[in-house]
């Protein structure tokens, strides 16, 4: 083994940073961890969604269009107050969130919940969209239109889901005394995730709903 | 906020309904530890079993076509073996080997304690875990995967009532891949905000070791290109169950879409397995040959251009699909271009070696093996971009040639480098160097024997997938040669575990620099410490543990600088004094049980999507409701657990 020369003489030290790394750990980019995480997740996300978005625009005009065509089951303005409230709770999150960075523990109480109350208003606007299209003949089956249509909006649908579980989950903990000022940064993640929600619906929706043929 | 624990402590604290699992040693450690470093052991030792299990594939295919109307297989078998063989070889073998590096070395090559997720990265170990099991579930569960690791659609989408491929297949290949997705995605968020966020004081970007920024290009890589390929696998899964037609030509969808979103993600997933190869001979060339990496920043930025071209060609692998002139003439110059800056990392790992003082141990031959190896492949996928060779040569053997030119010249020779120059700082031994060569000679003689030959097999058309052929075409010798080769590849494999078995006990105790290594991890012990550095490093140079050793005399030479380097004996003597006896007051992150539980709900949901069985989806969502909601409310660190 002659190639392994086992290095036998002492080595250096490599020199301690100041405070022996043991003290503030602030990161480099200024973002904590969770949050640069989150953002990073998200943006992978986007991707996800640009790839049924790109599909639903490859395909609404295109081939058999066997049933219903968009014009024929869109309800505009109905779709644009579940999209209006959905909106909305962008707006109770930011204010859920400016009071537990306040301490002011039952107003976010109050928020946490009406922002879950939107999204899950926003969801049954969608429950009743899907029955209304399926009752006119709308299936996932029925065209290219069909199948891109309910399973774009299907998959936002299952993140505002997952975003509702998430928010009463921790209305429940704040319920229970176990959320305090200290966990705003958790809050702050949280709503993260909630606007990016939001934010990709109203690409969703003006892309599906808005932009004409 | 400190960096070390993912949640702030929550008030009032109370038991959470698993006790919080307590040792750090011992089998059972094994399950809850949430060190980085074990966890790069559970990746690499699960990746080598599947290393094994698809080599056994590979084998079993060469078999077959080892002489005119083979019957070791019969047609669908052969479906099964080459699209296991694949998707092993790239979603469980090449994806988590990278994953094992990387976790292991990234934080110590930057001078951190931590990953920035410790939690999130052992529930990212699970997933790839039971995402493999899973799909290899499919043997028992009626059909393994049988429509290629590309699962080209309609295909693999064919409603299952009327489908070509029949039984389960291709159900659990596309939930498998989202779940390895997952898992996948995990390790990329976990690396990019370890590098971005945790480097030491003072180790700027640029001075980062070249193998840490490869796997930040690799996880940003994988971050963009799993989504995609996971939309695809949720458009393939309504396609068979729900009688959606995404991708049903007969019914206005497009086939060429699916093809579109699975090179997509397929081509920059060349590159997810190839980057960390490259990282890991960059680091090794310059060890052996004593000079710093030659051009610096142009592998580093040429790495990064890699990263951004690789996803301007994905269309050369459909040339033949008829895109039109504009499309195929427009992907074939961007798939020329990306040889540039692979021709300039190759120009740079010669220069590093030319005019060094040349230490020929196995990891640095696997290093030069690399280079060899991967230059013949890349030569060869420049035939590819070039669009009427390429409409002659797709699907035969010439292909099948190329790749596994780049794939295990790249990924294998470099991961098997890898091995040899990190093995001491791992297990705190070193690795039989003799029969580390023999490993060598014996892989690349094998490997040629192997692929070489496909080349000529291609030209003189044998088309790929194909599960025999008929004497007289003049493929028989050549392919018994590479049943050979393929023999040899197993021989070689089996070495070098006997190696590893072997050196466990009897293996030459490693120092902690028995390289005298160049980066960060080279400074502390053999194997590290749980916290890594006792003191967190701060950082001066490039190359920064090196400069401490060596510093240039009155001529310009490197002369050796005396015990103790540049700081002063005393203060050095003091601090580990201090690390052996005080402690330094280290929180560590505790283990905890619920990245386990949350992993172990997932595989309910792939069977709830296989067998379209909504009661899979019970204990599915109960183990992970109960373990992302014990997850948050966990704190990261107990208190009182001080180094
Ligand atoms: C022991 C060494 C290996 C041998 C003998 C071997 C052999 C083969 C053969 C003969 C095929 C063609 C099957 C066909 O088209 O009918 C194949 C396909 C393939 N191999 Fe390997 N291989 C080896 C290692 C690897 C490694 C290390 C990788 C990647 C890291 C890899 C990735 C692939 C892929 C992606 C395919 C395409 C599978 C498909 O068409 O679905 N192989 N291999
Ligand atoms: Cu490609």
């Amino acid at each position: 083994m002659a190639a392994i020369e086992q290095a036998e003489r002492e080595l250096p030290a490599v020199p301690p940073a100041a405070d022996h790394g043991n003290g503030a750990h602030d990161t480099h980019t200024g973002v904590v961890n969770p949050k640069l995480g989150m953002w990073l997740f998200l943006s992978s996300d986007c991707l996800f969604f640009g790839a049924f978005i790109s599909t639903f625009l490859l395909y609404r005009d295109r081939g058999n269009q066997k049933g219903p065509t968009p014009a024929d089951v869109f309800n505009i303005p109905f779709t644009s107050v579940t999209s209006f409230i959905l909106l909305m709770s962008s707006l109770t999150m930011v204010l859920a969130l400016s009071s537990i960075q306040r301490g002011e523990m039952r107003r976010f109480r109050i928020w946490i919940m009406a922002t879950a109350l939107f999204g899950a208003t926003f969801i049954g606007g969608q429950i009743f969209e899907f029955t209304e299209f399926t009752r006119q003949g709308l299936n996932l089956d029925t065209s290219t239109f069909g199948s891109s249509f309910y399973v774009l909006t299907g998959l936002h649908g299952a993140h505002v889901t997952v975003g509702i579980v998430w928010l009463i989950s921790l209305w429940g903990l704040a319920m229970q005394g176990r959320m305090t000022q200290a966990d705003s940064e958790r809050i702050e993640v949280a709503g993260l995730y909630w606007h990016f929600v939001d934010v990709v619906w109203i690409v969703i929706f003006t892309v599906i709903y808005l932009i004409p043929k | 906020m400190s960096t070390f624990t993912e949640t702030a402590p929550l008030a009032p604290p109370r038991p959470l309904i698993l006790r919080r699992p307590k040792s750090t040693t011992g089998f059972s450690s094994w399950f809850t530890t949430v060190d980085h470093k074990k966890i790069a052991i559970m990746y690499g030792g699960t990746a080598l079993a599947f290393f094994v299990v698809g080599g056994i594939e590979a084998l079993l295919i060469r078999l077959q076509l080892a002489g005119p109307n083979g019957t070791v297989l019969t047609a669908s078998q052969y479906n099964t073996m080459f699209t296991m063989h694949g998707t092993t070889m790239v979603f469980l073998v090449g994806m988590p080997l990278a994953v094992a590096f990387g976790n292991y070395f990234i934080p110590l090559q930057i001078g951190a304690r931590d990953v920035a997720f410790p939690r999130l990265n052992m529930f990212g170990y699970w997933v790839v875990l039971f995402g493999g099991l899973f799909i290899y579930s499919g043997f028992l569960f009626g059909g393994a995967p049988n429509g290629g690791w590309f699962g080209y659609a309609p295909l693999t989408s064919s409603p299952l009532s009327t489908g070509t491929l029949p039984g389960h297949g291709p159900d659990f290949w596309v939930a498998g891949i989202v779940l390895l997705g997952i898992g996948s995605t995990s390790a990329a968020i976990n690396f990019i905000v370890t590098v971005l966020n945790m480097r030491a004081p003072g180790m700027t970007l640029m001075r980062m070791p070249v193998f840490t920024w490869m796997m930040l290009v690799v996880a940003f890589l994988t971050l963009f290109a799993m989504p995609i390929v996971t939309s695809a696998m949720i458009m393939v899964f309504f396609d068979r169950n729900f009688d959606t037609t995404f991708f049903l030509a007969s019914q206005g969808g497009d086939p060429l879409l699916y093809q579109h979103l699975f090179w997509l993600f397929g081509h920059p997933e060349v590159y997810i397995l190839i980057l960390p190869g490259m990282g890991i001979v960059s680091e090794v060339l310059p060890v052996y040959s004593r000079k710093p990496l030659f051009g610096y920043s142009v592998v580093v930025f040429s790495g990064i251009a890699i990263g951004f071209l690789g996803w301007g060609v994905w269309a050369h692998h459909m040339f033949a699909t008829g895109l039109g002139p504009v499309a195929i003439s427009a992907f074939g110059l961007s798939t020329m271009l990306i040889a540039i800056p692979t021709g300039v990392k190759i120009f740079n790992w010669l220069g590093t070696v030319y005019g060094g003082a040349v230490k020929l141990t196995t990891a640095m031959l696997f290093s030069l093996g690399f280079i060899a190896m991967f230059t013949l492949g890349g030569l060869s996928g420049v035939l590819h971009s070039i669009v009427p060779s390429d409409t002659q040569q797709t699907d035969t053997y010439f292909v099948v040639a190329h790749f596994h030119y780049v794939l295990f010249g790249g990924l294998i020779f470099g991961v098997f480098s890898g091995f040899f120059y990190w093995w001491p700082k791992i297990f705190g031994r070193m690795l039989d160097e003799r029969m580390g060569k023999l490993t060598f000679w014996a892989m690349l003689i094998g490997f040629n024997l192997t692929f070489f030959p496909m080349h000529i097999v291609g030209l003189v058309g044998m088309p790929r997938r194909t599960y025999t052929y008929e004497p007289g075409y003049g493929w028989d010798m050549l392919n018994l040669l590479e049943t050979i080769g393929a023999f040899v590849i197993a021989l070689a494999t089996l070495l070098f575990l006997v190696n590893v078995i072997y050196t466990a006990r009897r293996g030459p105790i490693a120092s902690s620099d028995p390289w005298d290594g160049r980066s960060l991890e080279w400074s502390i012990s053999s194997p590290p410490p749980e916290y890594n550095f006792a003191d967190v490093p701060r950082v001066e140079a490039r190359d920064d543990w090196w400069h401490r050793k060596y510093t240039e005399d009155a001529d310009g030479r490197l002369v050796h600088l005396p015990a103790g380097g540049a700081v002063d004996d005393a203060e050095a003597e003091v601090a580990i004094v201090d690390d052996a006896h005080a402690g330094h007051g280290i929180h560590m992150p505790s283990p905890s049980f619920y990245p386990l539980v949350v992993a172990a709900g997932l595989p309910f949901l792939g069977y709830a999507a296989v067998f379209l069985n909504p009661w899979f989806l019970v204990p599915g969502l109960v183990l992970i409701l109960f373990g992302v909601y014990a997850w948050g409310l966990e704190p990261g660190t107990e208190p009182g657990t001080e180094h």
